[in-house]
């Protein structure tokens, strides 16, 4: 097989990525990403006000869906997309036709690494997903297949070839990615330490999916990347991404695919207002205490071959066991049940292969 | 260093698999110097050994471990299991072991990493076995727990271990480093993380450092191949030593970290005879790693005695049968936790 790195990943995948951006104000940030980003196609999902245009810079090749785009694509499934919150991102997902997609906020700019240079972030991502992930057994090392590394003494072969990775989950330098009260706490606090690391999460491992610099095979977990009920008319927000990393981990694990984390790094410029974050978050934070347990127990039956099954039977124990905890989440299994109709529709199998594994009955 | 800690809560152990120890302790100096050490030397060394002036330390020799155990069971601790020797005699909280090969290695900075006060960092903060924190340790300065991680899972779990690394010679097997001979580890990641409740790896003696009050008796000398050998590559006691202990910190809700700190590790050895004599540690690793993961302990082990015990009985049931390693294993384990309540245990 040919080594990655003499074939540019950016040649390798112009045509089958899809940038996914989430704004409400602008998007001069990509000037700073022209570079690493115009061989893509964009794809910009408008929140907020549809009668405000958004200024895309000069050069790019994008979509761009508003609210009443997406009203008039999904018709009363649009009730699954939120409004006025980026987890409207997600409907990217949704009308995309590649099979990676990569989505990052507004205010992340490129980061620059230990030795002064400027980070890719894209072809580290594209590095991280055509790579395996090792989530049977953790590897001391870190990542093996990174240049430099390999699997450590005791590791078995067996395991050597690993599985296909499904996510790649980038980190932040400068405004660290904290909740409300560690915010409050700890306002001067940047974060300056570049880690140069990627690695598996394990299997049976959760962790806190941040949105703001991640990356998936949307052929394999794209059904399982819905970003909930947040914003207008919800009672929490940024828990979007935190909703859909849970899930997209309990089905990761389920059929055997992986999620990295670590590299690559962005810089993360705007710090938000604690407050309101506080006020979004706040059923959030104690409502975490009830959904952490939860998403550590669920089992998946085996016939559960597809993402959309495995998703349809989340959203069903969602509703029977967090239901009591707040009708919200009764809302929210539904919306999700709705997600994957849309995303069916929109994605009518034979078109994409988020279809069923081998073995299992196809649609 | 935490300044709650006293240096005399902590013992250097090593192992002297080679005889001559000077320039090992020479580099070492400025960092092991206000530390008590315990050097075991391997039974089946032969030379004297050779050790510099200006140490607090104790030395174990054949004859001393004869008289300690008994000439029987003196065997169990030679080669690399000579340090287990060390871990048995201490009377510390904190035990901290490294490989005769390693030195002081210096960080990104260039600044030499004091691996003795970063394993006892480690072990002294808390682990956060349950749910895994992006930006890795939480406690390290500079950091924090991310957005959504759940603040009951926040205060962690007492610490029982702490694996470090190795830049240059990594802890390749054999057959890997015999492929790639030129690969030198040059990669520092300036990370300490929690290794996740039932997620196992492999755990390598060469930089290792543990909480002896409360794990003590886990680090054993157990597995010994037919052919182990006097280099790492032909080894793999303390990768199924490893195995035991995080199956027994998960069960007892301790917690393993991994990462900093790195030693710098000498190149010694040729992969490509090690692999040539000692290739069965490698095979082995495909029956002990799906073995340790479907372990499960009773409610009833509640010590690290009785969890150690329970591990071997499980061993003899169900590995066993299939080769007669296996078999000897679960039995020293059985010793050697009869050996720890006799020996080992603070009076």
């Amino acid at each position: 097989m040919a080594d990655p790195a003499t074939i540019s990943p950016a040649t390798l995948l112009k045509d089958e990525l899809d940038i996914v951006i989430p704004t409400i104000r602008n998007l001069d940030f990509l000037e700073m990403w022209r570079p690493f980003f115009q061989p893509y196609h964009l794809i910009i999902v408008q929140d907020g006000d549809p009668s405000k245009a958004i200024k895309v810079p000069e050069g790019f090749d994008y979509e761009l869906y508003n609210r009443n785009d997406i009203n008039r694509i999904l018709g009363p499934k649009a009730s699954c997309i939120s409004f006025k919150d980026s987890a409207c991102r997600c409907f990217g997902y949704m009308v995309s036709k590649k099979k990676y997609i990569y989505t990052i906020d507004d205010d992340c700019f490129v980061a620059k690494d230990p030795s002064g240079k400027d980070i890719n972030a894209l072809e580290q991502h594209i590095k991280n997903l055509l790579s395996p992930s090792t989530p049977f057994f953790f590897n001391t090392l870190y990542d093996p297949y990174r240049a430099g590394a390999d699997f450590v003494r005791g590791y078995p072969f067996s395991l050597r070839e690993g599985v296909p990775t499904a996510v790649s989950h980038g980190l932040w330098l400068n405004i660290p990615d904290y909740d409300a009260p560690t915010q409050l706490v700890k306002p001067l606090e940047r974060n300056t330490r570049y880690v140069d690391a990627v690695m598996t999460i394990p299997k049976g491992t959760l962790f806190p999916m941040c949105g703001m610099n991640l990356a998936f095979d949307r052929e394999l977990i794209g059904p399982a990347m819905y970003f909930g009920l947040m914003g207008d008319g919800q009672p929490i927000g940024r828990y979007d991404d935190m909703w859909a990393g849970w899930c997209t981990k309990v089905i990761c694990d389920h059929l055997g695919w992986g999620v990295k984390t670590g590299l690559p790094y962005i810089w993360h410029s705007k710090a938000s207002n604690p407050f309101v974050n506080l006020r979004k978050e706040y059923k959030g934070i104690y409502w975490q205490e009830e959904l952490i347990p939860f998403f550590q127990s669920v089992t998946l039956p085996k016939d559960c071959t597809s993402v959309q099954k495995c998703y349809t039977e989340i959203a069903k124990q969602v509703k029977a066991k967090l239901g009591k905890v707040d009708d919200y989440f009764n809302k929210l299994a539904d919306a999700m049940v709705t997600w994957i109709e849309a995303w069916d529709e929109l994605n009518p199998s034979g078109a994409s292969k988020s279809s069923d594994l081998p073995n299992g009955a196809s649609k | 260093m935490s300044l709650s800690i006293k240096d005399d809560e902590i013992d250097i152990v090593i192992g002297a698999l080679r005889p001559d120890l000077t320039s090992f302790m020479n580099e070492w100096r400025t960092i092991f110097s206000r530390f008590h050490l315990i050097i075991v030397k391997d039974p089946d060394l032969k030379e004297e050994l050779k050790i510099p002036e200006g140490f607090n330390l104790d030395v174990y020799k054949k004859p001393d471990i004869d008289r300690v155990v008994g000439t029987s069971t003196s065997t169990i601790f030679s080669g690399y299991s000579c340090r287990y020797f060390g871990y048995l005699v201490s009377r510390k909280k904190y035990i901290i072991s490294v490989d005769d090969d390693c030195y002081p290695a210096k960080d990104n900075k260039g600044i030499l990493v004091d691996a003795v006060a970063q394993h006892i960092t480690n072990l002294t903060t808390p682990a956060t076995p349950f749910f895994f924190n992006t930006l890795y340790d939480p406690f390290t300065e500079g950091a924090d727990f991310v957005r959504g991680y759940p603040f009951s899972l926040r205060s962690g779990v007492q610490c029982a271990l702490s694996c470090g690394l190795w830049l240059n010679l990594a802890d390749y097997d054999a057959p890997t480093q015999a492929l790639k001979p030129e690969e030198r580890n040059s990669r520092y990641v300036d990370a300490v993380l929690t290794v996740p409740a039932r997620t196992l790896m492999p755990i390598s003696g060469i930089n290792i450092a543990f909480n002896r009050e409360v794990i003590g008796p886990a680090l054993l000398p157990s597995l010994r191949l037919g052919g182990e050998g006097k280099f790492r590559w032909e080894t793999m006691e303390d990768i199924w030593s490893g195995m035991c202990v995080k199956v027994v910190c998960d069960h007892l809700g301790l917690g393993v970290k991994t990462g900093m700190p790195y030693v710098w590790r000498n190149d010694r050895g040729d992969a490509i005879a090690s692999l040539r004599k000692e290739w069965e540690g490698v095979k082995l690793m495909e029956e002990v790693v799906p073995f340790f993961q479907s372990v499960r302990l009773s409610r009833e082990a509640t010590t690290t005695e009785d969890c150690v015990a329970e591990v071997a009985n499980v061993v003899k049931e169900q590995l066993g049968t299939k080769d007669p390693m296996f078999a000897r294993a679960a039995k020293a384990m059985l010793d050697w936790v009869k050996l720890w309540k006799s020996v080992g245990s603070s009076t």
